[in-house]
């Protein structure tokens, strides 16, 4: 660690791992309650497992983007952060507040939470993924313009790199896609437009510019290269995700009430998303085939080829998968979109910030540069584990969801959604189990920690 | 990448793009909210179906269920329920939840009134009037 400051990332990674923990767990009961309904029912119903798994999967995230942010921007700038005091405190607000909220969930009719969260005054609440209380919403605003500040100073008293100005521009999108989130008219129409504004222009926009200046961060780190030629590559690959992430924006606009030339719009150019995905893959491994130096850190490596590979599988096959319109017109909002939606989310953030702890975490407990042999050795096994796991969710679900369509959708005699639900419990079973399979990956990332602490630190070979 | 394509180059590509797509996406978007009117059946948008609209998001419906293709995959299709089922099926339905078959998955009950019920019912039948492409493929959702 070059710099003193950059250890407040430190509470920042330790809580995204906690709430990751949540979201899994939360991810299980919804899994056993896809094929026995009654499973927890009435005291957890499913809608409530899912906020939860879905919230904190996102605020997970967004403490690892800014522990990230944290640790990468006064390496990059060459000077301590503008305030370290401002980003404690800021933790704490963010830590208590999605406590408060998650609770709220758990504890409270979601009905009587908008009561007494007074929903009246602004009714933000009751869309996907923006089931937070207003006052929730309003606090995260607060939260992202105090870290932004924070950020900004920093990279403004200090040197300014292509990889730090990325990843600002990246979160400073993030805040501002997310103000969409206040803007829900009655036109359902427009609401859902608008919806898409934050959730899509999130993940296929603004948020890919937060994980390639990431990974360009780690592979400069790592493998040497000089920074040139991977800032190069960064740019090409960020512009390459906004000149087609925005117009693709279209692919969500295809059965909502829009008019019908989104069609268009949205399949070519969501067609063309997966370029700064695969061009990501062939980046980070052709950076690697170039190193300069072989890094103790092997773990962090594989993070770094595992993201770049799984994001490219994930959004880039996946997505490419259900994206032109006279395919979606079938997959629309089945099994097929929650095979996406996992492998995706997995592959491009959950990975990247992964990749960003592996590679920081051991110089902010001590370590010259990496963690002991055993410890790397288990984060390894974790990392093929949770891996084949999550792929082998995404395979189950795309078969039930291609069943799904073919009984539902597609077929002469189409059936009704139970009962076709029924017929593909099998699939759902299966799932379930790849999800074990994962949570006891995640067990062992967290053993990880602390295995092998004690040992002599990796070295170079 | 060969030695004449610079990083400048690359950050003007950046900039460019971004900018321009940026535009591009706004007029369309411009170009959309004119052409809604026609589309998104907002004549039919009453106080009644704004406070259906309320009930539907302070009940979270959509934790379980899609609405024109939208939300969660773990119960049925909603945004044609009006058609498929018509108004008494679904405010009874609401009444009689949850129905307790073992092992089937259970929606809750939400203590809603008549107004609230005739609410929702009003916003579902909106909803299911807006012009979605044709879209689902059949009454099954
Ligand atoms: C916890 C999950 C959950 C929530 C929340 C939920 N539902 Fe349901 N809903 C279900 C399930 C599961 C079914 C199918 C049950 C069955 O067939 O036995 C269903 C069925 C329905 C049906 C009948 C659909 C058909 O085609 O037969 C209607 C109408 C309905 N729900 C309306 C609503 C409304 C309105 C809300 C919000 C106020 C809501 N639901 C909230 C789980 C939920
Ligand atoms: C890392 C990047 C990505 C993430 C995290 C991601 C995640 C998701 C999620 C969670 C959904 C479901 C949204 C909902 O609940 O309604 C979704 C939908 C969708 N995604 Fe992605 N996605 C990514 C990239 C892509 C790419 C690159 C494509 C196209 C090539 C794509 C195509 C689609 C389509 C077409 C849908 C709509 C599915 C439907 O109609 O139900 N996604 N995505
Ligand atoms: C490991 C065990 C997991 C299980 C059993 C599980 C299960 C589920 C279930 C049942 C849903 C709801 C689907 C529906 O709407 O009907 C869901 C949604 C979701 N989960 Fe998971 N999940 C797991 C792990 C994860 C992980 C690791 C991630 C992130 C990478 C994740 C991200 C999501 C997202 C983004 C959604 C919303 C999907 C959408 O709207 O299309 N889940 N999950
Ligand atoms: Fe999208």
């Amino acid at each position: 660690m070059q710099y003193q400051s950059q250890a407040v990332a430190k509470p920042y990674f330790i809580a995204a791992i906690g709430l990751f923990i949540g979201q899994i767990l939360f991810g299980l009961v919804m899994g056993l309650q896809y094929v026995m309904g009654d499973f927890l029912f009435p005291e957890i119903p499913f809608n409530v497992a899912r906020m939860v798994h879905t919230n904190l999967l996102i605020v997970w995230l967004l403490f690892g983007f800014m522990g990230s942010a944290y640790y990468l921007v006064p390496e990059e700038s060459e000077t301590e952060l503008h305030s370290p005091k401002l980003a404690l405190a800021l933790f704490w607000i963010f830590l208590v507040a999605g406590a408060l909220t998650v609770l709220g969930y758990l504890l409270v009719p979601y009905a009587g939470l908008a009561k007494m969260t007074g929903n009246d005054l602004l009714p933000t609440m009751g869309r996907e993924f923006l089931e937070q209380p207003t006052i929730t919403k309003v606090g995260i605003v607060i939260v992202a313009l105090g870290f932004l500040f924070n950020i900004g100073m920093t990279i403004l008293k200090g040197r300014k790199t292509s990889v730090s100005l990325v990843l600002l521009i990246g979160l400073v999108g993030l805040a501002v896609m997310f103000l969409f989130s206040f803007y829900n008219p009655v036109n359902l129409v427009k609401d859902k437009f608008f919806w898409w504004w934050t959730v899509h222009l999130w993940v296929e926009g603004v948020w890919e510019l937060i994980m390639a200046s990431i990974l360009a961060f780690v592979l400069i780190k790592i493998t040497g290269v000089d920074r040139e030629v991977i800032e190069k590559w960064l740019y090409v690959i960020i512009a390459m995700a906004l000149i087609t992430g925005i117009i693709g924006t279209g692919h969500h606009y295809y059965w909502i009430g829009t008019p019908e030339y989104w069609q268009w719009w949205g399949s070519v150019f969501s067609a063309m998303e997966p370029i700064p995905f695969f061009m990501m893959t062939v980046f980070a491994f052709n950076m690697v085939n170039r190193r300069r130096r072989n890094h103790p850190n092997k773990a962090a490596m594989l993070w770094a080829l595992g993201t770049a590979v799984m994001a490219f599988l994930g959004a880039g096959v996946w997505g490419f998968l259900h994206t032109l319109a006279p395919v979606n017109y079938y997959t629309h909002g089945t099994q097929i979109t929650a095979a996406h939606g996992h492998m995706a989310f997995y592959g491009a953030y959950v990975m990247i910030v992964l990749t960003m702890i592996s590679y920081a975490m051991p110089m902010m407990r001590g370590r010259a540069a990496a963690n002991s042999e055993k410890s790397q050795v288990l984060e390894m096994w974790s990392f093929w584990l949770m891996t084949v796991s999550i792929v082998f969710i995404t395979l189950f679900l795309t078969a039930a969801g291609v069943l799904q369509v073919w009984l539902q959708r597609y077929s002469d005699a189409p059936q009704a959604f139970m009962v076709v639900q029924d017929k593909i419990a099998l699939f759902y079973w299966m799932r379930e189990t790849a999800g074990v399979i994962f949570l006891i990956g995640l067990v062992l990332y967290v053993m990880s920690f602390f295995v092998g602490s004690k040992d002599p630190e990796a070295v170079q070979v | 990448m060969s030695g004449t394509f610079t990083k400048s180059m690359a950050r003007n590509i950046f900039y460019g793009g971004s900018a321009f797509f940026v535009l591009l996406f706004l007029a369309l978007s411009f170009d959309t909210t004119q052409a809604l009117p026609k589309r998104d059946n907002r004549d039919a948008i009453t106080p009644q179906v704004a406070l259906g609209k309320k009930v539907w998001e302070e009940n979270n419906c959509i934790g379980c269920h899609t609405l024109l293709g939208e939300g969660a995959y773990f119960a049925p299709e909603l945004g044609n329920v009006y058609t498929r089922r018509g108004p008494d099926f679904i405010k009874t339905w609401l009444k009689i939840q949850p129905t307790g078959t073992p092992g089937r998955r259970q929606m809750p009950q939400f203590n809603l009134n008549d107004e609230e019920l005739d609410a929702i019912v009003a916003f579902l039948k909106y909803s299911s009037e807006i012009n979605a492409a044709k879209w689902p493929p059949n009454i099954e959702g």
